[in-house]
């Protein structure tokens, strides 16, 4: 490289490796992510003996600099030479997984896990594991929180020796002073399990596992039930009572209620691990217990998993254990003072349906959705409505159309317009299940009505929610019932209104087809291109615009372009620019 | 021993520092707000009503110059908070630091968290003491090299600098209180903290910015039913679900967080009865607590009132297991205190290392050290007049009436104006932190 004669490729480079210095966050970040192309030119040896020991350094930068660069170091193994040198990857990555922030940290022990696998067997041992011990043993505890996370990638691959080693420092940090470190460690305590050998499960894993889930801090004893959930998994069927079950017990029953939460949360997975015996005889009672939980949020986490739970109970015995254990808990929960309990009841209730088959959902789950579909909260009201089609298939929905039309009434003219956006979202798929008879008798009117919501939001969604139903009843249908409708209020005195007619023809002309489009609509927007509100008349242009493609193009020249050369020649200004861009997309210059 | 943290009336104070103007011309902005030391008392942290933030730093000891221990030094100097102006509901928000809290250290850095009325913020203190050097394309110096003379790429290298060090706002919570923040606690899960204004106490997640959840609200639905506001809250120093707070009525509430999401219904009350002999129509301004500070071992909590500092064990609720008069003297003069507005000074209190003794503020720039075991207290005086190094304090005592005897001031001569509300006792140590208006004392044990 000593050559006199400047070499024009260097340059780019050079402003690449300048700017990992610069003052601004971006060009520094911009460069980072583009380390490999400073690492390739640099080539493997100067990038090992000088580009790492600068990157090893640069620990004082913005997090995402930081983020950005444990990222690239997880995919450096051929720019520093290979995995014969992919051990000098881990003074950078080491310096990274010590500071501060979780979001870094976390990355760049992903980083180091994913060249862990790059280490061969003896590299690991010479390189890697002193690193894990390092980060474990270290004073700060952001450092033994990264070594929680490396334990599991190298363990399977070291001798005896070193596992031993390993298993004793994953035991000391299970320990540890700081309830960072505790939590840690409880979170990886499932995944570590999963590389032991499983007489050291049972010796080792199952005595944290206890002492983690009986620790003094509520945020480490709830970490330690999703480790429960993965030991589990991992122990045979004879062995879940004497060494897990009685912790699980303990923790369903855990005077914090975020522990309790925590369960109710992760209850699914729980009865996936512990079998179908362990959940007749365990899990049942305790699922109910959390049903009728003191706490609120405890009682919404386990009603979102009613449906769950029951759809994964042992078939011989699924129906009995519903209709005597759990379906009296649901009854209460109908009736739940909380709000919050009771919707994630509705987001769910109706599945049981389909476990439960015809006679039983005739009979026991319908006053249920009745009630709901009562309750004083919309919500609740809304996730019904929601979910009507798990029970259409069962039962067919004419059996709630009775109380299903007052529901839909009063949450289609609520006070507050984000419950009435949510109803009119769920209207194609009703209009769909309770057919076009009971739409046009019922429903049909409330549609009109939203087109001339005070809230724009309501009145954009009910123009598309027209066109949903025409795609859904057909072009016919709409022009006896809807088209007539919506091109009266072109004659509306609050030219809002009008606008809306205009919203409704560009959303409706391409499911209405060219004949209707053509007799019925455009002459009402060729009207309008006369209106004294300026407003109006460009979205006429923009209408016009929109509809073009459906017309033929007869129609286009003799017909529309007289209109919009008239509108470009507007005394307003946007009037002009719609009409002239009508004119150009439409090619009609 | 000193080390043990100890200490108590068998300690003789001497007089080791004072920070501030000497002047006796105060500037509102530099008026101390908040004092806290960290958890290994190595740095001092003071706000002021400007926003700053000042941290002082323990000098390593040095063995030749004993009587040196303990100099703190100027370490990192910010500015937290700037006023603002909250334009829907035209209200000016000062910048003024109404707490800081330090967090348990996590590396090599320090962090804390500051507060004003509205907004809590956390600050990262780290050093700094390598610089990158080399550039491609330009000089050190910032001149630019011909692009045609590179022919050969330079890596850059740190080189060592002077030590630097930097306070950068890591996170902002902000929009979480409609009141005032009163208080600021950082949680034993050190994952968590909460902050109070006068009507809620709300948790956050210290890396979570966005939202936060409201565990206390005590705001009436009709506000003219108000009746009580909350004035301090603090966490258990090892109970991670277990905080109290305060009220301006005098009692304080024990919630634990284990048992339900909102903590609305508290688990313990504790509230002394009041004594009818001594009801007046300030009582209820002076029951109010001021401050509420859990002891280092987790067994007792101090409650701070205007005339009297109250030691309560968590135990028993119906009564403080110790009572101190901090100003007695101050009864006859209510009336003129509620005049004056006096009687609203919100003093703080705090413990020493062991929990043997705590000390609190008074008037005249006078602070109180109240020895528990051996149930004896002492005045001591914050001034310009003992600032000679090493000069032992002595002790001051207040004349309530009758004959007044040597050595005695009299309540008439005592200055209101001169206000200590601010102490902070290092953790392990016999070194205390007074703030009086703008000037920061430093005091600490006599070394023989």
């Amino acid at each position: 490289m000593a050559g006199a004669d400047s070499d024009d490729s260097l340059y780019p480079i050079a402003v690449l490796i300048d700017e990992l210095r610069n003052e601004d966050v971006q060009l520094r970040l911009n460069s980072i992510k583009k380390l490999s192309t400073i690492a390739l030119a640099l080539g493997v040896e100067r990038t090992r003996t000088e580009l790492l020991p600068f990157l090893t350094d640069t620990i004082y930068d913005e997090d995402e600099v930081l983020l950005a660069l444990a990222e690239q170091l997880g995919n450096f193994t051929m720019l520093v030479g290979g995995p014969e040198y992919v051990h000098c990857l881990l003074p950078p990555l080491e310096s990274l997984a010590t500071v501060e922030e979780t979001v870094v940290r976390d990355k760049a022990v992903e980083s180091l896990r994913k060249i862990s696998h790059e280490h061969s067997p003896v590299d690991l041992e010479v390189h890697f594991e002193p690193l894990v011990k390092r980060l474990a043993s270290g004073d700060w505890f952001t450092s033994r929180t990264s070594a929680c996370g490396l334990f599991s990638v190298c363990y399977p691959r070291v001798s005896s020796t070193v596992k031993a080693e390993i298993r004793q420092h994953f035991r000391t940090l299970c320990s540890d002073d700081t309830p960072m470190v505790r939590r840690a460690a409880a979170s990886k305590l499932g995944e570590f399990a999963k590389v032991l050998e499983l007489e050291y499960v049972k010796s080792d894993i199952i005595s944290l596992f206890t002492a983690l889930a009986s620790d003094e801090q509520d945020s480490v004893r709830l970490l330690a039930v999703e480790a429960g959930v993965s030991i589990a998994t991992l122990l045979p069927q004879e062995d879940l009572e004497a060494l897990v079950m009685p912790t699980l017990r303990q923790a369903a029953e855990d005077k914090s209620w975020r522990v309790r939460y925590m369960v109710a949360d992760k209850f699914s997975d729980l009865q996936k691990a512990v079998g179908p015996e362990i959940t007749k005889n365990d899990l049942v009672p305790a699922f109910q217990n959390l049903l009728k939980d003191c706490e609120a949020e405890v009682r919404a986490a386990a009603a979102n998993k009613v449906k769950e739970f029951c759809e994964n109970l042992p078939e011989d015995s699924r129906e009995t254990i519903i209709m005597t254990h759990i379906l009296p808990c649901v009854k209460e929960l109908v009736s739940d003072t909380n709000q919050h309990v009771k919707s994630a009841l509705a987001s769910v209730i109706m599945g049981l349906s389909t476990i439960l088959g015809k006679d039983n959902t005739i009979e026991h789950l319908l006053p249920l959705f009745l009630a709901q579909l009562k309750d004083e909260c919309p919500e609740v009201r809304l996730n019904i409505i929601s979910n009507l089609d798990c029970v259409n298939e069962v039962i067919g929905i004419r059996q709630l159309s009775q109380s299903l039309l007052p529901a839909i009434v009063e949450l289609a003219e609520d006070a507050k317009w984000r419950v009435r956006l949510a109803i009119i979202e769920y209207m194609p798929l009703l209009a769909g299940q309770l057919g076009v008879e009971f739409f046009d008798e019922k429903l049909n009117s409330l549609c009109m009505a939203w087109l001339v919501d005070h809230v724009y939001a309501i009145r954009e969604a009910a123009t598309c929610n027209l066109m949903k139903l025409v795609e859904k009843f057909g072009a016919e249908w709409a022009q006896n019932t809807i088209v007539p409708k919506v091109l009266g209020m072109a004659n509306d005195p609050n030219y809002l209104h009008r606008m809306t007619t205009l919203f409704c023809i560009n959303a409706l002309s391409e499911v209405c087809g060219q004949e209707i489009t053509t007799k019925h609509m455009l002459p009402v927007v060729f009207k309008m291109s006369n209106d004294q509100v300026a407003n109006v008349r460009f979205n006429v242009a923009k209408s016009l615009q929109k509809i073009g493609p459906v017309l033929d193009s007869n129609c286009l020249q003799t017909e529309v372009k007289p209109v919009l050369e008239k509108l470009a020649s507007d005394q307003d200004i946007d009037v002009k620019y719609f009409a002239q861009e009508a004119i150009s997309v439409l090619s009609l210059a | 021993m000193a080390g043990a943290g100890g200490g108590g009336n068998d300690v003789q104070w001497c007089f080791s520092q004072v920070k501030g103007a000497i002047d006796d011309d105060v500037a509102e902005a530099d008026i101390i707000s908040t004092v806290e030391f960290n958890h290994s008392g190595e740095l001092l942290a003071t706000g002021d009503k400007g926003g700053r933030v000042v941290i002082f730093q323990q000098e390593t000891e040095n063995k030749s110059q004993p009587q040196c221990r303990s100099e703190y030094n100027v370490y990192s100097t910010f500015q937290s908070h700037e006023p603002e102006f909250d334009y829907l509901k035209s209200l000016e928000i000062e910048e003024k630091i109404n707490k800081i809290r330090w967090l348990p250290q996590k590396n090599a850095a320090q962090f804390l968290l500051s507060t004003n009325d509205k907004t809590i913020k956390l600050w990262k203190i780290s050093e700094r003491d390598k610089r990158p050097e080399g550039y491609n394309l330009k000089e050190e110096d910032g001149r630019y090299r011909d692009a045609a003379t590179i022919t050969t790429l330079r890596v850059p290298v740190f080189r060592p600098m002077d030590l630097m060090v930097e306070a950068s706002p890591r996170r902002v919570f902000a929009n979480g209180h409609t009141y005032h923040i009163n208080s600021i606690s950082v949680n034993s899960d050190n994952e968590t903290y909460l902050s109070a204004d006068d009507l809620r106490i709300n948790l956050w997640h210290l890396e979570i910015t966005d939202r936060s959840f409201n565990v206390v609200d005590i705001k009436p639905a009709n506000m003219e039913e108000l009746t009580e506001v909350i004035t301090a809250a603090e966490f258990h120093p090892h109970q991670c679900n277990t905080f109290v707070y305060s009220s301006s009525k005098g009692t304080i509430r024990l919630c634990d967080m284990r048992a339900s999401a909102l903590c609305d219904k508290h688990s313990k009350l504790f509230e002394e009865p009041e004594d009818p002999s001594n009801r007046s129509f300030f009582s209820e301004i002076i029951s109010s607590i001021s401050d509420v500070k859990f002891s280092h071992n987790g067994r007792y909590m101090m409650t701070r009132d205007y005339l009297s500092v109250k030691i309560w064990d968590l135990n028993m609720e119906n009564r403080p297991v110790e009572t101190y008069q901090v100003h007695e003297y101050l009864r006859s003069k209510l009336c003129s205190l509620y005049e004056n507005d006096c009687i609203f000074d919100k003093f703080e209190c705090c413990w020493n290392g062991n929990d043997s003794v705590v000390m609190t503020g008074s008037y005249n720039n006078f602070f109180r050290m109240l020895d528990r075991s051996q149930r004896r207290d002492v005045t001591l005086e914050a001034s310009r007049e003992s600032c000679k190094p090493r000069q032992v304090l002595k002790p001051r005592r207040v004349c309530a009436g009758g004959k007044r005897k040597k050595d005695e001031i009299s309540v008439d001569s005592l200055d209101f104006n001169k206000k200590i509300l601010h102490t902070a006792w290092h953790p392990q140590e016999n070194i205390i932190a007074v703030a009086t208006t703008n000037n920061l004392y430093i005091f600490q044990e006599k070394v023989n």
